[in-house]
């Protein structure tokens, strides 16, 4: 068994951004099939258009269609495509000049990679249905004809927002210390480690003293029972919630440690629940248990009378 | 070689809305750019250096605003920052700003702070599950809430203290044309009756999700007396301390103490409540006030709910807090921190309109973040800063 757990994480969400007037004319005119650049006050045309001109710090008001036939300007090979990528083939990313323009923009070419040659004639690919985004270019190929030249503007709404997925995914890996401390979850056991400085227990075990900076290298066994030294009840439904509401999160400080962990509080109402609460583990069936402290199902009252103020006002 | 001089001579902000679909994030900044320009009497050519600050990456999707914001802010060719201290960012972002002229680097220096709430869900960002861990996680008030039950626990505050300062933070709103909340019938009762959310926290106890931005433009000595009423800046100062520890105070933290504390000596206040003439502080949730009333040391520990049950922090009270209307009642997480500095401006320069306290001559503006873990404030004032 590796001395680190793992686990594999995604961390997605569409964010809906607000173009603004000058990215939303352009996002506007790729659903018509046409590419428009901005003209800055140095008289140079950009694709997309700066929102902000860089010298006189107006907005752009100077739209000029551009293409959709260019100019190779740079390019690299994508041998081997990741996951959200144009294409799940080999392809180039590729800089190019539209005629027109005065600068490349980056886009997609798809093409071989022997017939690839810097200051080749490319053109727009249209994506078969067009919403409004950069997706509306598919990519760049070979250029064989000469393209029509742009269209008019349709009469359709403008543009004035658009939808970016962002999905993140990557590896999650908890510290050795906190890797035993999961370790020990699947045996039915919770550890911790004291502070060599101060001599105070930490659950979980960080490996280092937040406020003295030395190693915790002492482990500790502790209790299954402890006290609720605050809380709060969940009562808001939210996107991505684990637990249906509502829900009573509590600070429970475990016997022989000095740090509070985050659990639940259930086998009560939640309204009776009290800060100085005695309450104990409640383990789920051994057959479910896994390295995580989901083992521990919840914390229930013991039944024994309230912890005195004094023994964990200092966790408040 | 002594500090320098510095004081802000231009403030601009939005209008703070639930939604600004009309605009892009750098239309937001220049709108509270362009307004702070105006009102310093300058252009982008007369700034030196540009400092942005956001809030965290996961709250709008957007990592490197330095780098997509640049020609939008004005900073092609001049230096530009990036400051990133969660919710306190707009405090450190201006406090930074401060610092490039304070130590006679630049003279002129654009700070702006922005968040587009509506692009993206905080609440969502704030809980993203860890694996192995407990997944009991609720946003901010579900990080916050048990603090304050232990505030509350601590100081024996009766519990209609978070209605108090919530309906007082929402009525100040009506006088602050930029505030987003806007609602007349705030009372403590209706605040008392609101949903409770994450108990102790309700519904209109919280803030709002807002977009907006804010802008400041800080200057030198010289082209501070040049202009009308600037904010001279008597003081700056900022703390950090870690997210969990045994026994870490989190109703009353250190690092808030001793940033108020070297603020306090650094401004050569020794009686914050009385030489302070009203105060905005980071207050996201209503319970606050009477927290970070006694963490800046406004009162004794354990007594802040006294100032706000007798009316003190109210606009016409003894010691105003959130003239503005407060982050109860416009949160642009990003801008947020950067909005208590802007009112303490506004309100020692006498431009506060219908939310001014009179004869406001020294002013505190707060800022806090993460869990209670970044703490950044200042002290601004109407006469130039003694020595």
């Amino acid at each position: 068994m590796s001395r680190t757990l793992s686990q594999p994480v995604t961390v997605a969400f569409d964010y809906t951004r607000s173009t603004g007037p000058v990215l939303g004319n352009f996002f506007s005119c790729l659903r018509d099939r046409v590419i428009v650049g901005g003209r800055t006050s140095s008289g140079a045309v950009l694709v997309p258009p700066l929102e902000y001109d860089p010298v006189t710090h107006q907005a752009t008001t100077d739209f000029v269609p551009v293409g959709p036939g260019g100019v190779l300007t740079s390019w690299t090979w994508v041998p081997e495509p990741v996951l959200g990528q144009p294409f799940d083939r080999p392809f180039a990313w590729a800089l190019v000049t539209f005629d027109g323009a005065d600068a490349p923009m980056l886009l997609a070419l798809d093409a071989d990679y022997g017939s690839i040659r810097t200051g080749m004639r490319v053109s727009v690919r249209w994506a078969d249905e067009r919403t409004g985004a950069i997706t509306d270019i598919a990519c760049v190929e070979a250029e064989v004809e000469v393209r029509e030249a742009p269209r008019p503007r349709s009469q359709s709404t403008p543009v004035t927002g658009i939808v970016t997925p962002v999905s993140l995914d990557y590896l999650y890996a908890a510290s050795p210390e906190e890797s035993a401390f999961f370790s020990a979850l699947a045996q039915g056991r919770i550890i911790g480690q004291r502070c060599p400085v101060c001599h105070h227990v930490y659950v979980p075990p960080r490996g280092a003293c937040p406020v003295d900076g030395v190693p915790t290298m002492d482990a500790v066994e502790l209790a299954h029972t402890g006290t609720v030294t605050t809380f709060c009840i969940v009562n808001v439904p939210f996107l991505g919630q684990k637990i249906a509401p509502p829900y009573v999160a509590a600070y429970v400080l475990l016997d022989g440690a000095d740090i509070a962990i985050q659990h639940l509080v259930q086998g009560i109402a939640a309204d009776e629940v009290r800060m100085g609460m005695r309450v104990e583990a409640v383990w789920r069936p051994r057959e479910e248990w896994g390295t995580t402290i989901e083992n521990i199902a919840h914390f229930r009252p013991t039944g024994e009378p309230d912890a005195d103020y004094e023994t964990y006002r200092r966790h408040l | 070689m002594s500090k320098q001089p510095a004081a802000v001579v231009g403030i601009g902000q939005t209008h703070h809305r639930a939604k600004r679909e009309d605009v892009s994030m750098a239309g937001l900044c220049r709108e509270a750019i362009d307004r702070a320009l105006v009102d310093a009497d300058m252009t982008f050519d007369d700034i030196d250096a540009v400092v942005v600050g956001k809030a965290p990456d996961l709250f709008e999707g957007v990592m490197m605003p330095e780098l997509f914001l640049a020609e939008a802010i004005g900073a092609v060719g001049k230096p530009l920052l990036r400051v990133h201290t969660a919710g306190s960012v707009g405090g450190s972002t201006a406090i930074v700003a401060a610092s490039l002229v304070q130590s006679g680097v630049h003279k002129r220096v654009l700070s702006v702070a922005f968040e587009k709430q509506s692009e993206s869900n905080a609440m969502w960002a704030l809980s993203v599950p860890v694996p192995f861990i407990m997944p009991v996680h609720a946003g901010a008030g579900g990080y916050f809430a048990p603090h304050v039950r232990s505030y509350i626990r601590r100081s024996g505050a009766p519990s209609n203290i978070g209605a108090i300062v919530a309906a007082k933070d929402r009525q100040n709103a009506l006088k602050n044309p930029y505030a987003h909340l806007k609602n007349p019938g705030t009372t403590v009762e209706s605040v008392l009756a609101s949903q409770m959310l994450w108990d102790p926290i309700r519904y209109d106890e919280t803030c709002p999700s807002s977009d907006g931005a804010c802008a400041l433009v800080i200057a030198d000595a010289d082209t501070a007396a040049s202009i009308d009423s600037p904010a001279w800046i008597h003081a700056t100062a900022m703390r950090s301390e870690p997210t969990t520890a045994s026994e870490r105070d989190q109703v009353n933290p250190r690092a808030g103490r001793d940033a108020a504390a070297q603020l306090w000596k650094q401004a050569g206040i020794t009686d914050p409540r009385r030489e302070i003439d009203c105060a905005e502080i980071y207050v996201p949730f209503s319970w606050f006030e009477p927290m970070w009333l006694e963490n800046l040391g406004f009162a004794e520990e354990g007594s802040g709910w006294r100032l706000s049950e007798a009316g003190v922090t109210a606009l016409g009270g003894d010691l105003p807090v959130n003239m503005s209307g407060g982050v109860l009642s416009s949160n642009p997480i990003g801008a947020s921190g950067m909005l208590r500095f802007a009112e303490a401006a506004l309100q020692v320069r006498g431009r506060a309109g219908e939310h001014q306290v009179d004869g406001a001559r020294r002013a505190l503006g707060h800022a806090y973040g993460g869990g209670s873990q970044f703490f950044a404030m200042w002290v601004v004032g109407a006469e130039p800063p003694p020595g």
